[in-house]
């Protein structure tokens, strides 16, 4: 490795860290701001031109609060489980390209934290590994609302964790069949979803020129059964019942105060953004879009695929933000059958449904 | 497919909600210093210790307000009047009286128990204090001057909106005498604090001719 190439690296990991961070503290208080809003409400209104900064002052509070150490916790886990649920956070969006690669001299910089070639399973492994961080939180509290907390993220990260695997698999099996071989890598998923559907389906060119060679178009079932996941594995309302306030105080972090619950809040966020940054990713065709490259100026077009992405990514943010204010938490069996019985099933029939059509277009039909 | 539209229902309404709020309209919450809202008639805010016309305390001092209170929260002493120069019409005056508004729950039972009248509501409720001895109010705080003036604890504050202090509450006039519907609006107490003067009570017949043809 050159040291220009360790540069770019550095360089990539912290535009990728600085945008999430940023976005991040956007989007506590954009949450805020639009639940207000549909509960007729003002929302957050001091800090900053419309509260904007809201969210800085309460870090800034949190920061400079006590954090409280209950006498019966496991010391070592429960100062361990916020940093657990932290770093996996954001090394999910680390995967996630945010823009189109430009050029800094000879060398190519990829908007992208990292390009793994196993990135989703990565993340995959990553969004397991955040609930360590809150069954941890709940065990080691040694308190018995956070154990009930940590004991629900369990059975509820491992019953929406398959579903949300497959209809990842249902994509990247899809996407296999959009050039050449199968990969895992977000960067070449992307890659493969530029250009319309003209190009691939010349029946229909008229009407096909105009739509996006998106995923959501052949995996829509997968997309719907992937939002759901992602809700429930971000333990978001009405999935929330890891925090269920009326109920379980605070859930897993009853115990947390100062910066140690800030991390938590953090990562929740974090989460919420890199979930949906990578819903868009896979099924919305991330940062493609048209560009408009040589009739507008080259700044411009190099950063109309950022704010594609944004676009999209938001779009489902806003919906995350939507839902909340709208359902009310499910009842724990309710969760867990609209899992197992619902979620799971429809993710395999489809998956199983996409393997037929996937092979029969490549190999042709058995009785053809 | 009945829970996706089930869903859609819903975010239907949270969604139009939202465009009705960011249209500006159907607000329900304001912009609390800025802009105070409208306070209904009954609202209950401190209280006031009244004084009659004449500029006598209303106050008899007889405990009946500290009996009576929920939250325990007034403390009442009384004392012989002075027959020289009595501090109310009655044998005895409230000598101490103190409320301490941290308890109080602002049920206005006391200003139901009241006998005279002497202790009632006004539509005063900004009382923040940074510390716990000035929430207890004590007669110098809360007994109005002969012109019929309350005094603010702190006049000073930007909050201070002398004018609420000089409405009451509205309880009295509102359900006195009998709950009778009839005399909604019948000035039978006196409708401020302070020392203005008030309709003179309707006559017995008066009263009759009013509560005819009502079962009450
Ligand atoms: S309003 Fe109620 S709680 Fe307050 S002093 Fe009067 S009786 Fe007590
Ligand atoms: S305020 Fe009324 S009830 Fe209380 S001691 Fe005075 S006269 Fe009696």
């Amino acid at each position: 490795m050159t040291w220009a190439e360790f540069w770019i690296i550095i360089l990539r990991v912290v535009l990728t860290f600085g945008l999430l961070l940023v976005l991040t503290i956007v989007n506590v208080w954009l949450e805020r701001k639009v639940v207000a809003d549909m509960q007729s409400r003002i929302g957050p209104n001091r800090a900053g031109p419309y509260g904007i900064l809201q969210t800085v002052a309460d870090g800034l509070k949190l920061f400079f609060k006590e954090s409280v150490t209950p006498r019966k916790v496991e010391l070592g886990m429960y100062v361990l489980a916020p940093f657990l649920a932290v770093v996996p956070a954001f090394l999910i969006f680390m995967m996630v390209p945010w823009g189109a690669p430009f050029m800094i001299g000879d060398q190519e910089v990829a908007l992208q934290g990292a390009d793994l070639n196993v990135g989703l399973l990565f993340i995959l492994a990553m969004s397991s590994m955040a609930v360590y961080a809150v069954v941890l939180a709940g065990w080691s509290s040694g308190s018995k609302y956070p154990l009930i907390g940590g004991v629900r993220a369990t059975a509820q990260a491992i019953s929406y964790e398959a579903a949300m695997g497959l209809a990842m698999v249902a994509v990247v099996m899809f996407s296999a069949t959009q050039g050449d071989g199968g990969t895992l890598s977000l960067a070449e998923i992307v890659e493969r979803q530029s250009g319309t559907w003209g190009d691939i389906i010349p029946a229909f060119e008229p009407v096909a020129r105009f739509i996006p060679r998106w995923n959501i178009f052949p995996q829509i079932v997968a997309f719907l059964i992937f939002l759901i996941a992602i809700v429930a594995e971000t333990n978001r309302a009405p999935f929330d019942l890891v925090e269920a306030e009326q109920e379980l105080v605070g859930g897993f972090h009853t115990e947390y105060s100062g910066m140690r619950f800030a991390m938590f809040f953090l990562a929740e966020y974090v989460n919420i953004f890199s979930m949906s940054a990578i819903a868009a990713t896979l099924f919305l065709g991330g940062w493609n879009g048209p560009t408009f490259e040589g009739s507008v100026p080259a700044i411009i077009s190099g950063i109309l695929p950022t704010v594609y992405f944004l676009l999209k990514t938001y779009a489902i943010v806003f919906l995350f933000f939507w839902i909340r204010a709208t359902l009310p938490r499910l009842r724990y069996d309710q969760l867990m059958s609209l899992g197992w019985k619902r979620l799971i099933p429809g993710a395999l029939g489809w998956l199983i449904l996409s393997t037929f059509v996937i092979a029969f277009r490549q190999f042709g039909v058995p009785w053809g | 497919m009945g829970l996706l539209s089930e869903l859609w229902r819903g975010l239907k309404v949270t969604g139009s909600t939202m465009l009705k709020t960011i249209g500006g309209s159907g607000l329900v919450t304001t912009e609390y210093p800025k802009e105070m809202r409208h306070k209904p008639q009954r609202f209950h805010g401190r209280h006031v210790l009244n004084r009659y016309p004449d500029g006598m305390e209303k106050c008899i001092g007889c405990q009946l307000c500290a009996g009576a209170c929920p939250a325990d929260c007034i403390y009442v002493r009384g004392k012989e009047n002075d027959p020289e120069s009595p501090v109310s019409p009655g044998e005895r005056y409230g000598y101490v009286y103190e409320i301490n508004m941290l308890r109080c729950i602002f049920c206005g039972l006391c200003v139901e128990a009241c006998p005279t009248e002497a202790i009632t509501m006004t539509h005063l409720f900004e009382m923040s204090t940074t510390n716990r001895q000035d929430a207890i109010y004590t007669r110098k705080e809360l007994l109005m001057d002969e012109s019929g003036k309350v005094p603010h604890m702190f006049p000073d504050d930007e909050l201070a909106d002398l004018d609420e202090l000089n409405t009451a509450d509205g309880w009295l006039r509102a359900t006195a005498p009998s709950g009778v519907a009839a005399y909604e609006g019948v000035q039978m107490w006196q409708g401020t604090p302070g020392a203005a003067s008030w309709d003179p009570e309707p006559s017995q017949e008066e009263r009759d001719r009013a509560s005819e043809g009502d079962d009450g």
